[in-house]
């Protein structure tokens, strides 16, 4: 009798729940059989009739089917819900090709770019950037480095003078005087930096540029350790196929001098517009710092030797990016600065 | 320099270099850069040497004719060739190109077409012609190299050239012209015979210079003439030879085509002869009429101020005192080293001529071409600096060849006048230096070679280098490696790293401040641009500043580009501003820009001593649309750069400033303690509208060494907070013109160290809020690093902090 209102309640319950649509009928069901006047409780009530021995299997009975019901409830409320997330998450589906809502973040000019990578290399091999004055003294710019009075060299910078001996600075050569005098050995050093000539501005000049000078002194340096050192900057730079080739040219601060011709790096050495067809770019001059440079300067040319060298950062950074007109890199456009 | 490689051929004759881009490649590996080179016979084929046989009327064409040429039994015997060409005649001998040749250019002389221009057989108003007779143009030549030629019609040749021949070779059009980058230091390579050396030694082959003898009559030169220089400090040499009995006529061929080749115009045997010896030794010459020399006698000194002289182009030139002439016994008769006198230029009429080559001071030549405006050839040559015992060669070859042209006598002796020559330089050969130098180990012996090659001997009783005048640029050791080097082969140098002493590298703190500025202004949205240090004197007017300003004390550069380019900036704003128009005329939007560059303010003027370079971060953007930003937006990218720095934003003082490019009610000026950091601000509208700016416009400019002074990349760890914070808010009404940073300043000093924030969190001003008035409401945090805070600690610190802002008649709002 007990056992047959038992399993009806269980059957009932079951079946509910299985049909239920939904979380709040499923509390209902919870409510009308396992509530405090649920069926199960109810049945409970009817537990003083049953026989004394018979309670305690009569109560298992009735704990297992209780336990049976609330399964079937948290099953099935476990999967209401789950339903009911996926239909939100699914309700809530975008577009993922819509466009980005970016932070915009600003673009370095070119010249800092290409100024960078040559500053990194440099540092990596042990040198110190130095900067130092764009209005210079005759003495440091031209006289110091083997440049006197009515030397020709001094007409082919077409120099900016200013007043006396105050001239804008040509090269930053300048400041391998600056730095030899600081009596400081051995100098290991990188001088990026603005220079400035009376060129009229087109595609391929600027009155204002920039160059990077380099210098090494110390005792037992060689036109081989220039030749090591500027290929390694080479191959870093323009990568590990590139070839280099020294010519001889003449500097008057430098003896040996040389020019430094690189495989092209757009091409590899073939021939294209870049290269105009030679395979080879010209990318600096440089040689072993000349005696008298450094007698000038008060360092002893029998105990040190140097070399130097210099770049025009610009000629490196129209190659590098294939910009065709110098006058791009002072304009500052900005759909021109952010393609870099 | 030009050098045609025949010539070079002459003076080296076992010169055979595989290709003409083989002997460009290793002239420059030894030294002498080659910047190009062309071929003479370029875009010319299939052109022979052809005889007129008989010359009959176009039936339909009364310009055109009939011609049959005979151009020899291999290229197929007689053939009919239409031409218009008016000086066709029987029995010429004419320059053929045959049916699938090519010419380099058209019979006008005009500009050569790349691929030259095919020539096939076809009809001509009817008639077949199966080829075509040349003019020199055609050969892409022209009548200056060619005087000979006619004008407007077919080139003639010589009677004797075969039939069949190849009548490029008699026209010496079977060469390439190289040009050469000749370095300051090596005047003696602007000659042929300096570029031929260097072939001689890149080849390892024998030099075989002219010999010069001279063939001297009976006559003297001194009974001709006399020299005397004056003024020795600006003519080291001067030499003169007479030559008597003298026919002005046209050089021979030979002479020509090489002028020509080097792209000078033949005129006569005398002009020639000097042009001639200018380009193989590189020593300019001059040719008198010695009739014209009055007394003649040559006299070299300097022009008087103010004298003015008519050179043999017929212009009148401005002399000074410190331009040197040539005179005769009353007057000036050539410019020296520039060019010679009206008054003296040689004639067809010439009888006795005089033979100038000189040595005149560089410096000086350079300087007075300039002043005059008259840069010649001659002048280029001298202006190098030139080497005194090559005048004496030089004129001695020029009569050589005078001699050779068959065109007058030589007289006895060389007038000579100016210092002695100096004895050779020598330098001591130290084998193991110059390998220190090199990073070689290159043994004596070959050394020694290297340097005979190019005919530097050695003195093995001294052990010394005999330096030979000509190379006036090996002084020392250290030139001697570099011939060694160029010689031996800069490539063969082993390449090697420093192996030397250890040393860091790295950059310098403003360095790391540049580098800051530009991450954080990037990360701002900014991009870098790059401006001109030079401007115009008309951006203080622009940026309506004051008469007085300081920083219209600018620095001038004395020979500028031209007047907007003339001083040197001493603010940053131009060029931002400029940039920012060239954007917003360009309709470019949302652009911000910034540059890091320095000013120059001189400490006076004129200035004799360095000025004081600073380098500026500066900082601009324009509205172009609605999110573009504000004064607040410039504020928070000056404030996060500051920050990144190590200053502390709430110690950063924001006091209105007064500059006139800003906008009087929308700029600050920015400091921190007793420094000026720089300053923010709108750009004042009238400024904006003169750089052509049509939209509000914010910049900030800092100044970096200022910066430098306090900023710091040291970071100390403050610990995390472990006793909770309390938050108070304060709501007030506040009189209008108290400024959020009087505000501040009560709240940080009356909030001592348990203050842990402070944030504007309201600011209203209208409706409801009385006149004169604006409500403000903060929201203050406190917090104890040591221990949690009471109520009445918190009650105590409020009560100072409303007691102060009481002060500034601000009402407090329940």
């Amino acid at each position: 009798m007990m056992n047959e209102k038992l399993k009806e309640i269980q059957e009932r319950a079951l079946r509910e729940i299985r049909e239920t649509q939904g979380l709040e009928a499923l509390n209902d069901i919870r409510v009308a059989m396992l509530g405090k006047k649920g069926a199960l409780t109810e049945l409970l009530k009817g537990m003083k009739d049953v026989a004394p021995e018979e309670r305690p299997r009569v109560g298992q009975m009735v704990n297992e089917v209780r336990a049976q019901i609330e399964q079937a409830l948290e099953e099935n409320r476990k999967r209401m819900e789950e339903a009911v997330l996926t239909q939100k998450l699914a309700a809530e589906t975008i577009d993922v090709t819509l466009p980005a809502r970016r932070n915009r973040v600003g673009h370095l000019h070119p010249n800092t770019l290409a100024l960078n990578e040559l500053k990194r290399i440099f540092i990596g091999m042990g040198y110190e950037v130095v900067d130092g004055p764009e209005i210079e003294k005759d003495y440091y710019n031209f006289e110091a480095l083997n440049i006197p009075a009515d030397h020709p060299a001094k007409d082919e910078q077409d120099t900016f003078y200013i007043y006396g001996d105050m001239l804008l600075r040509t090269q930053t050569s300048s400041m391998q005087i600056h730095e030899m005098e600081k009596g400081r050995l051995p100098i290991k050093m990188v001088a990026p930096g603005r220079v400035f000539r009376a060129d009229e501005v087109d595609a391929t000049h600027s009155p204002v540029f920039h160059q990077v000078e380099g210098l090494v002194v110390d005792e037992g340096i060689t036109f081989a350790d220039l030749k090591g050192t500027l290929a390694e900057f080479a191959r870093q730079f323009f990568g590990p196929e590139t070839k280099v080739k020294f010519r001889p040219h003449h500097f008057p601060f430098t003896e040996p001098s040389a020019e430094l011709d690189v495989t092209c790096f757009k091409c590899g050495g073939k021939g294209c517009r870049f290269c105009k067809g030679e395979g080879w770019v010209e990318i600096l001059g440089c040689g072993v710092v000349h005696p008298h440079v450094l007698e000038m300067a008060h360092i002893d040319p029998q105990k040190y030797q140097g070399f130097a060298f210099g770049f025009g950062l610009e000629r490196i950074t129209l190659f590098k990016y294939e910009i065709d007109d110098m006058r791009l890199l002072y304009e500052n456009d900005s759909r021109f600065l952010e393609q870099f | 320099m030009d050098a045609s490689l025949s010539w070079i051929k002459a003076l080296v004759p076992g010169l055979n270099p595989a290709s003409d881009q083989e002997f460009m490649d290793r002239m420059t590996l030894t030294g002498s850069k080659g910047e190009g080179y062309h071929r003479l016979d370029h875009n010319l084929d299939r052109i022979v040497t052809g005889q007129v046989k008989e010359v009959k009327p176009h039936p339909d064409a009364s310009k055109l004719v009939i011609c049959q040429v005979d151009v020899g039994e291999s290229n197929g015997g007689v053939c009919q060739i239409v031409t218009g060409a008016p000086n066709v005649a029987e029995g010429q001998k004419v320059i053929v190109v045959l049916d699938g040749g090519k010419v380099a250019g058209g019979h006008d002389g005009g500009p050569l077409p790349e691929e030259g221009i095919p020539i096939k057989a076809g009809k001509l108003r009817g008639v077949d012609s199966c080829g075509m007779m040349c003019s020199i143009e055609e050969l892409g030549s022209s009548r200056d190299y060619y005087p000979e030629a006619p004008e407007g019609g077919i080139y003639i040749l010589p009677e004797d050239a075969p039939v069949g021949g190849d009548p490029l070779e008699l026209l010496g059009l079977h060469d390439t012209i190289f040009s050469y980058e000749i370095t300051s230091n090596r005047v003696d390579c602007y000659s042929i015979l300096g570029i031929a050396r260097e072939a001689a030694a890149t080849y390892e082959l024998p030099f075989v210079p002219p010999e010069v003898t001279v063939t001297e009559s009976e006559q003297k030169s001194s009974d001709y003439a006399s020299v005397e220089v004056v003024d020795a400090d600006l003519c080291t040499r001067y030499c003169a030879r007479i030559v008597t009995d003298v026919t002005i006529s046209d050089s021979p061929a030979w002479m020509q085509h090489r002028l020509a080749s080097c792209g000078i115009r033949p005129i006569n045997n005398f002009v020639d002869i000097t042009n001639y010896v200018m380009l193989e030794y590189g020593q300019p010459m001059h040719a008198f009429d010695l009739d014209t020399i009055a007394g003649h006698r040559i006299v070299v000194q300097r022009a008087q101020d103010g004298d003015s002289f008519v050179t043999l182009d017929g212009q009148e030139r401005k002399l000074d005192r410190d331009v040197l002439m040539i005179c005769d016994g009353e007057k000036q008769i050539g410019i020296a080293g520039i060019m010679g006198g009206e008054n003296s230029m040689i004639t067809e009429h010439a009888h006795t001529v005089l033979f100038e080559a000189a040595c005149f001071n560089g410096p000086n030549i350079r300087k007075s071409a300039k002043r005059i405006g008259l840069r010649t050839d001659a002048s280029g040559f001298f202006e190098k600096g030139l080497d005194p015992a090559n005048a004496e060669a030089a004129i001695n070859r020029a009569c050589q060849l005078v001699t050779e042209l068959g065109c007058g006598k030589v007289a006895q002796g060389i007038l000579e006048a100016g210092a002695p020559l100096p004895q050779p330089k020598r330098i001591a050969l130290d084998v193991d230096r110059i390998n220190g130098i090199l990073g070689t180990d290159i043994g004596k012996e070959e050394m020694i070679g290297y340097l005979a090659q190019v005919e530097v001997p050695y003195d093995a009783a001294t052990n010394e280098f005999v330096i030979p005048s000509f190379r006036q640029d090996l002084n020392g050791l250290c030139d001697i490696a570099e011939e060694v080097a160029r010689f031996y082969g800069y490539d063969r140098i082993p390449s090697t790293l420093p192996a030397g002493s250890d040393v860091t590298g790295g950059i310098t703190f403003s360095m790391r401040i540049e580098d800051k500025a530009r991450e954080v202004a990037q990360f701002c949205g900014f991009s870098e641009g790059y401006c001109y240090s030079f401007e115009s004197p008309k951006v203080f007017d622009r940026l309506r500043m004051a008469e007085d300003a300081p920083e219209r004390q600018a620095i001038r550069i004395s020979n500028p580009l031209g007047e907007d380019f003339s001083l040197m900036r001493t603010q940053t704003l131009n060029g931002m501003l400029t940039s920012l128009g060239t954007n917003y005329k360009r309709r470019n939007k949302s652009v911000r820009l910034f540059e890091i560059g320095n000013i120059y303010l001189p400490k006076a003027l004129p200035l004799t001593d360095y000025p004081d370079e600073r380098k500026q971060l500066t900082l601009g953007f324009y509205v172009s649309d609605r999110n573009d930003g504000d004064f607040f937006e410039m504020k928070g990218v000056v404030e996060e750069f500051l920050s990144q720095l190590g200053f502390a934003v709430e110690k950063l003082v924001y006091d209105r400033g007064t500059r006139p490019y800003l906008h009087p009610g929308r700029q600050a000026e920015v400091s921190h303690g007793d420094v000026r950091l720089g300053f923010l601000g709108e750009i004042h509208p009238l400024v904006a509208e003169e750089y052509g700016i049509g939209a509000r416009a914010y910049v900030a400019v800092l100044d970096l060494p200022a910066i430098e002074e306090t900023a710091s990349f040291d970071r100390v760890y403050q610990g995390l907070a472990r006793f909770p914070a309390v938050s108070r808010d304060i709501s007030m009404v506040v009189p209008r013109d108290v400024t959020a940073g009087q505000i501040e300043r009560i709240i940080r000093q009356r909030g001592g160290k348990i203050l842990e924030s402070l944030l504007l969190f309201d600011i209203y001003e209208g409706e409801q809020i009385r006149e004169g008035f604006k409500s403000m409401a903060y929201a203050l945090s406190f917090r104890d690093p040591a221990k949690t805070l009471e109520d009445a600690d918190v009650n105590a610190t409020m009560k100072k902090i409303l007691n102060g802002l009481q002060d500034l008649n601000i009402e407090l709002r329940s």
